[in-house]
């Protein structure tokens, strides 16, 4: 059984570094960058998104007096369009744009008891910053799988706290919540290369991606994920439209 | 494009193929046998994994299980749950939130046990026991292959209690508003208690101070300092390192110790002052201004 496993874990490096190898040759320079962009729409009678009781937090309560709060897991827009849908390439990048990470922070605000915005996409290794808008104490509670690398921690941010900044180790579809605020529920959506959120109408495009062939994956944190096969050449712009279907 | 589309296919088949066999998606006792080495070091002892093996099986199994996951024989009837070794997230650190524990750390737990908890102090054990078991506990975990220990935070020495230091810790607790879980008298009935869970979405209770119980993490001066500096991870308790100052942590805990039911010199000098719960509608003050 151990020669088993040893013959097996040596067939699985020869055929990774044998995979890389192959995968290499077809490397292209960064030079040239192309974006694909597209629209996410969501088809059929959007599900019910729950209102939220802030009542034990007066001061949520009154953040959100005029407005009526509920849930975000699925937000669609007028015409169809899926709010919050993160896009990247899930194969195909090779080079810089899959080890150099983006350089600008991204930020994730807690604002009026609720995560703006409610999704928060990055690349691995990427800075993020998370500040706090609110004159109410929060904890940010990131909550990962630790075997995937990713660690969880918890940081309170009464109000006027300085921003608390972080990045993650591997990618992972990361619960965000605030222990003190239970209604509160975000996501930290960290992906290897390249991504983009889509908008309020759907709409999203992913920059500085090199003329390639490429697998994008849209991924709804309720909905899962869909697939698309595209081909970035030097200039246009590749477009992948997704349709998720409500159940 | 056709070329490439083949070539990962295949590789990806190759992959899929050989994968079942080298199993490496759960923990494994093939994973535990390949870190028996694992080592700790605690003071001038050093402890090692393989020499745990049978206290271990013959103290801890029944709630930690076989393979450290908590899933005892006991863990059905067991609360809090045992903790699940493998993910290697522990409550009481000296080390920074989403850091692992120092040996000394791991070693405090098992001789001061968990109260309210069915971990009780393991004292009986030796130093060298104590030694071999954190290296055992550590086994479980592939984290503590991969990564060192966090830097423990720093407790400057603690100052002499003062009115004026209890006033001002009364200022922290409701500035950084640990009221919201604990309730403004500390009896853990705060606005969010009652829906408070832990990592694994079980519901947990904030620590009632009145009680009389001890902190999970340890009752001195400087337990109390570091429960909320580091917080307790896997639990909703968050770290306050970014902010509480040091001088103004020892001004919390003073205040924290006017809560607690054993008499001392803190409660005595509250009850001079008058001292009133916190106003929980006083206007917020920002933090780092004073």
């Amino acid at each position: 059984m151990k020669n088993l496993q040893k013959l097996a874990a040596v067939l699985m490096v020869v055929m990774v570094v044998l995979c890389g190898a192959l995968l290499l040759t077809h490397e292209v320079s960064a030079a040239s960058e192309g974006k694909i962009s597209g629209t996410v729409k969501y088809e059929g009678t959007p599900p019910h998104m729950r209102g939220i009781d802030m009542s034990k937090d007066p001061y949520c309560a009154k953040a959100n007096a005029s407005t009526s709060p509920h849930m975000e897991n699925v937000v669609v827009g007028s015409g169809g369009g899926l709010e919050n849908v993160v896009l990247y390439i899930s194969e195909g990048l090779s080079g810089p744009a899959l080890s150099q990470p983006a350089t600008n922070v991204p930020v994730f605000d807690q604002k009026n008891c609720e995560y703006t915005p409610h999704v928060l996409a990055m690349d691995v290794g990427q800075t993020f910053k998370v500040t706090t808008s609110d004159q109410t104490a929060h904890n940010i509670h990131p909550n990962p799988n630790p075997m995937t690398g990713n660690i969880p921690w918890n940081q309170s941010q009464p109000p006027g706290a300085p921003p608390v900044e972080k990045s993650w180790k591997a990618p992972e579809m990361i619960e965000v919540k605030c222990n003190i605020h239970p209604w509160m529920h975000g996501w930290f959506a960290v992906v290897k290369g390249p991504y983009a959120t889509t908008d309020a109408n759907g709409n999203y495009t992913i920059s500085n991606v090199p003329p390639g062939n490429y697998t994008v994956t849209a991924w709804q944190e309720t909905l899962g994920t869909q697939t698309a096969k595209v081909t970035v050449a030097g200039g246009a712009p590749a477009k992948a439209d997704f349709t998720f279907k409500g159940k | 494009m056709r070329i490439t589309l083949h070539k990962s296919l295949l590789c990806t088949a190759a992959v899929v193929m050989v994968f079942p066999l080298a199993s490496l998606a759960q923990q494994t006792k093939a994973d535990f046998e390949a870190r028996i080495g694992m080592e700790s070091h605690i003071g001038h002892v050093t402890g090692h994994a393989k020499s745990a093996q049978y206290d271990y099986r013959r103290y801890c199994v029944g709630c930690h299980g076989d393979r450290g996951d908590g899933m005892g024989e006991n863990f059905p009837w067991v609360d809090p749950k045992p903790r699940d070794f493998q993910l290697g997230i522990f409550k009481c650190r000296s080390t920074p939130t989403g850091t692992l524990p120092t040996d000394q750390d791991l070693s405090d737990t098992i001789s001061r046990g968990l109260d309210r908890s069915n971990m009780p102090p393991w004292n009986v054990f030796t130093d060298q026991q104590k030694a071999d078991l954190v290296a055992w506990v550590k086994h479980f975990s592939p984290r503590f292959a991969s990564e060192k220990p966090g830097t423990p935070i720093q407790i400057p020495a603690e100052p002499e209690v003062t009115a004026d230091r209890i006033k001002a810790g009364r200022e922290v607790f409701a500035r950084v508003q640990c009221w919201k879980c604990h309730g403004v008298t500390g009896e853990a009935n705060g606005p969010s208690a009652s829906t408070l869970q832990d990592d694994l979405g079980r519901p947990i209770a904030a620590f009632n101070f009145t009680e009389g119980s001890r902190p999970k993490c340890g009752s001195s001066d400087q337990d109390l300092y570091r429960i909320f500096m580091t917080g307790l991870d896997g639990t909703p308790m968050p770290s306050f390192a970014d902010n509480i100052k040091p001088d103004e942590a020892w001004d919390l805990v003073f205040y924290l110790r006017t809560l607690m039911s054993e008499p001392s010199k803190e409660k005595a000098i509250a009850k001079q002052l008058g001292l009133k719960p916190v106003d929980t509608n006083a206007p917020a003050q920002p933090s780092g201004q004073q």
